[in-house]
């Protein structure tokens, strides 16, 4: 249900300057099909956008790459879909601070090479089709998140469009800087329920001289895990602690990764592998299956996903043969074919449920995942958490079956956000937790 | 209940709402608990920043955090405002009292409750200090990383509060970056928790968000840290310099040659003199600056990056190079860098410690304006100390205040300096908030839309601005009808457009 005719919206957005078309099938969100499509090149026509829309009681869902778009639950109302791929401008880089500021379209591979050219980087993982603006709206991180954090952690200014049109700043161009709030942190995985991203500035780190793999394969899950934790509290300092099951049953991989000075990795990379265990192996390149299975996966979410369901198990790092464990009962109970992989060091696995698997056990895992690993209900008396097991993207019959969020602490203020932000609910509606 | 609210009359006891409310407080923590004495009141009436000062009605020491939420909830009621302190070493006014609220301390919940090592997190109480952290996670390999200069007395809720950094944060980050979960009292009573201590938590970052909120929107009651194996090897390297500019080459290098150390403070010649008045650092002779060059990690790391570092201060022009392993040696080189602030006390009457940032590739520039600023001031000398990694300077703005009007001159100088940063494109603030005292740079560093937008947050958490009103910003935005939690299902969901689980 629209609020108004799709020509009317079409000349009211048009008006702003960025340019409209009517949506085509391609253009859906979620099974729903917007009006039109409007991409602006500017800030300015960005706001006028979200200023018209608002004006017209319009619902906007902003898209980057488009890649993940459809992930979640569907919008409750989508009339326009604004398009900020175009905005791809690199507008201040200075490699002597080590900060870049991006418009939100600016994708990351092409910063990367930009940043690689002075050798430097956005310690992000991510496709490279992925816009910094998408990934910060998803906060989606990969293998780096050890050493390095979210999008949220790098991310020290950011210009949004408030769903009235109104342009704000929060944060600066230095990385230090305590000055109002951090506006920054709550858009970073708001995906796109508060605003509009449009600018974003990053810290940067250096490209590292040398990056060397140690991998080593497990049988049981009690060995990788220890193994894992070992190498996460290591005074090594891994930037990153992955691990894979490509089954239910089978072998267990672990590779951490080691950045540093050449002198500096090899050695380190020789104690690692002491630590890993007796046929743990060095390679200069990362084994073909990491960062695969998650969300920001180097060959891009489209592919990894390709119409099969993505859920993801936060945990307390000690938690880890557990929660492995759990997902192989699970799966064994439900009936379903599960990959793992993820951030095992940073208490972050992906299980990836492949396509045509029959939505119902699917939803089954979910539940019964969730009771297994402790969250299927919030904690009593409100406690900590201490986890949680989110549905990331799945068929629409999974969805409707299985509340992709699960349960979310302190959604009540959640609520009282958005109804500051967004009162006529407009943002994405419906897409967030408690449907936010 | 709406009793109007009433200011402390002149002998400084409680009256009217704040009054009232003793019997309850003292109901909640025990009369012991209750301070209400105007002598002992005036103990909380400012914290590390002595220019502003307000005595509060009532001082209350809860222990639990059901305690805290149950005072909140009868200030909430009596509509009496709050805030919260923790160990009263802000340098912004951040925890200034209320003349007409309730001043609530954290001193006493200081219980480490739970320590991780195998998740590599640590639960602590608001209360428990910062290097207490790191004491009870060091048998385990860990230290907790976000080490501001008052690490020994200042809390752990109030670092959450100011989203502290320290001379380290420059590699290992900010307190927001060490959090990862937070329990928290809201400004109506109600306690919650934020994050679920992973780090990936659902939902909005609402974490992220109070971090750093100077206390406006709510008190901090648990906190769950993140815990990082401690550094193989340490090393220390001094470098000296004639002027501030050749260490800035020297900076300019060590970040080009791809390092980032653990922390880079520079010191120019005047801060020397300081500290060697102090506490005869033996910095060398005559330097016009010195750099301080802290490396940690794995000991391979540390040897490789060392030797660069060593490179780049000679390329730049360094005299003397001093190095450091043992923590007794690195202790003498940080000596003087860590007593630059008190040590000027030495060398002058009054002083201003100031707190801006600009882009570190600006700094040179930057200290070459500061200069002008004071040599065109009679009677007022500024000394630098900064952390030269991340472009957060420290200028401490030194004048005499017995001679009439050099207090206003060093006023002047400092909110020029303010002004500099901002110009160069930095921040009013890197590490000490805005507390009261910065409130008024807000407007040059922020639109009014920036604020407005930041105060819808504010809105959310604390709608009647009962939580510790009157810091960060100017004017405080009327949050027109109080959201609060909603009842009954999202509008989508009414409409029947979408499903609900």
């Amino acid at each position: 249900m629209t609020a108004a005719g799709a020509e009317a919206i079409a000349v009211a957005l048009a008006g702003t300057g960025a340019e409209v078309r009517p949506a085509e099938p391609s253009d859906v969100v979620g099974g729903v099909l917007p009006s039109c499509v409007a991409s602006p090149a500017t800030v300015d026509q960005a706001a006028g956008v979200m200023a018209a829309a608002a004006g017209l009681d319009l619902a906007v869902v902003p898209r980057g790459s488009g890649d993940t778009i459809s992930w979640g639950w569907p919008p409750a109302r989508c009339d326009v879909v604004a398009d900020l791929s175009g905005m791809d401008q690199v507008l201040e880089y200075a490699a002597g601070d080590l900060v870049v500021k991006v418009q939100a379209g600016v994708r990351l591979g092409q910063l990367a090479e930009i940043l690689a050219e002075k050798g430097q980087r956005l310690a992000l993982d991510g496709p490279p089709g992925v816009t910094v603006g998408g990934a910060v709206a998803r906060n989606a991180a990969g293998p780096l998140r050890l050493r390095y954090g979210l999008p949220r952690d790098l991310l020290i200014g950011i210009t949004i469009v408030r769903p009235d049109g109104a342009l704000a700043h929060a944060g600066g161009k230095v990385v230090k800087n305590v000055a109002g709030y951090d506006l920054g942190k709550l858009f970073a995985g708001s995906q796109g329920t508060l605003g509009l991203i449009v600018e974003t500035t990053f810290r940067l780190h250096p490209l590292p001289d040398l990056s060397a793999y140690v991998i080593e394969e497990y049988r049981e899950s009690a060995a990788a895990a220890e193994a894992v934790l070992a190498a996460a509290a290591s005074p090594l300092q891994p930037s990153a602690v992955e691990l894979e099951r490509a089954r239910v049953g089978g072998p267990i991989r672990v590779a951490t990764l080691l950045e540093g000075t050449p002198s500096g990795v090899s050695a380190r990379a020789e104690r690692m592998r002491t630590l890993l265990g007796r046929s743990a192996e060095t390679m200069m390149a990362a084994p073909d299956w990491w960062g695969r299975t998650g969300e920001a996966s180097p060959s891009g979410m489209t592919t990894v996903v390709a119409g099969g369901t993505l859920v993801r198990v936060a945990f307390w790092a000690a938690e880890l043969r557990p929660v492995l464990d759990a997902i192989d009962t699970v799966a064994g109970e439900a009936g379903v074919a599960v990959s793992v992989g993820g951030s095992a060091g940073a208490g972050v696995l992906y299980a990836l449920l492949a396509a045509g698997q029959d939505p119902g056990q699917v939803a089954v895992f979910v539940r019964a995942l969730r009771a297994a690993t402790g969250h299927a209900a919030g904690p009593d008396g409100g406690g900590l958490a201490r986890g949680s097991v989110v549905v990331l993207t799945a068929p629409a019959a999974v969805l409707e079956a299985a509340d992709p969020w699960g349960p979310v602490p302190s959604l009540g203020l959640m609520r009282a956000v958005k109804q500051q932000f967004d009162p006529g609910h407009l943002m994405s509606p419906g897409r967030g937790p408690g449907g936010i | 209940m709406g009793t109007p609210l009433a200011a402390s009359p002149d002998n400084g006891a409680p009256t009217g709402a704040c009054a009232a409310l003793i019997p309850t407080l003292e109901g909640i923590c025990g009369a012991d608990h209750v301070i209400s004495e105007p002598r002992e009141l005036k103990t909380y009436e400012c914290d590390g920043l002595t220019a502003h000062r307000t005595a509060p009605a009532l001082v209350v020491l809860p222990e639990e955090a059901e305690q805290v939420a149950a005072i909140v909830r009868a200030c909430a009621e009596a509509g009496v405002p709050f805030v919260a302190r923790g160990s009263g070493t802000g340098l912004s006014g951040g925890a200034l009292p209320r003349s007409d609220g309730v001043l609530i301390v954290t001193s006493r919940m200081r219980r480490v409750l739970e320590v991780d090592p195998r998740s590599r997190r640590a639960i602590v109480e608001p209360g428990v200090t910062n290097l207490a952290v790191s004491k009870a996670v060091e048998p385990y390999g860990f230290f907790y990383a976000p080490d501001p200069s008052s690490q020994v007395v200042c809390s752990v809720g109030g670092n959450v509060a100011e989203n502290s950094g320290g001379a380290h944060c420059l590699k290992h980050g900010f307190t927001v970056h060490h959090v990862t979960g937070l329990e928290i009292v809201t400004p109506d009573g109600e306690l919650t928790w934020l994050g679920d201590g992973t780090g990936v938590s659902p939902g909005y970052d609402l974490l992220g968000a109070f971090t750093g909120s100077e206390g406006t929107l709510g008190i901090v009651t648990k906190v769950v840290v993140k815990l990082t194996p401690l550094p193989e090897m340490v090393r220390t390297l001094l470098a000296a310099f004639e002027s501030t500019s050749q260490g800035g080459t020297a900076v300019s290098g060590i970040i080009g040659a791809g390092i980032v150390p653990a922390a880079i403070e520079m010191m120019d010649a005047l801060a020397i003199e300081a500290a060697e008045a102090a506490v005869h650092c033996n910095y060398p002779a005559g330097a016009g600056a010195v750099l301080v060059v802290e490396l940690d990690g794995p000991a391979s790391e540390v040897e490789a990056e060392a030797a660069a570092v060593r490179e780049r201060c000679e390329q730049a022009g360094a005299g003397e190079i001093r190095s450091a392993d043992d923590p007794a040696d690195r202790a003498r080189i940080w000596a003087g860098r860590k007593s630059a602030f008190a040590a000027v006390g030495r060398i002058s009457p009054a002083y201003i410690v100031q707190d801006g940032v600009v882009p570190r590739t600006a700094l040179s520039g930057i200290l070459g304006r500061i200069a002008e600023l004071s040599s065109a001031r009679e009677g007022v000398r500024v000394a630098n100390v900064f952390h030269a990694g991340d472009g957060n300077l420290h200028p401490l703005v030194l004048f005499d205040d017995r001679i009439e009007g050099a207090g206003e001159a060093a006023e002047e100088v400092s909110g020029a300096i303010l002004d500099l940063c901002i110009e160069a494109g930095g921040s009013i603030t890197g590490e000490h908030g805005v507390g009261v005292d910065k409130a008024k740079y807000m407007p040059k560093m922020f639109g009014p839309t920036d604020l407005d937008t930041m105060q819808f947050l504010r809105c959310a958490f604390n709608p009647r601005n009962l939580c510790n009103p009157g810091k960060v910003f100017p004017t405080p935005r009327l949050c027109g009808e109080v959201p609060g939690v909603r009842h009954g299902p999202p509008p989508a969901v009414a409409a029947g457009e979408l499903e609900q689980f």
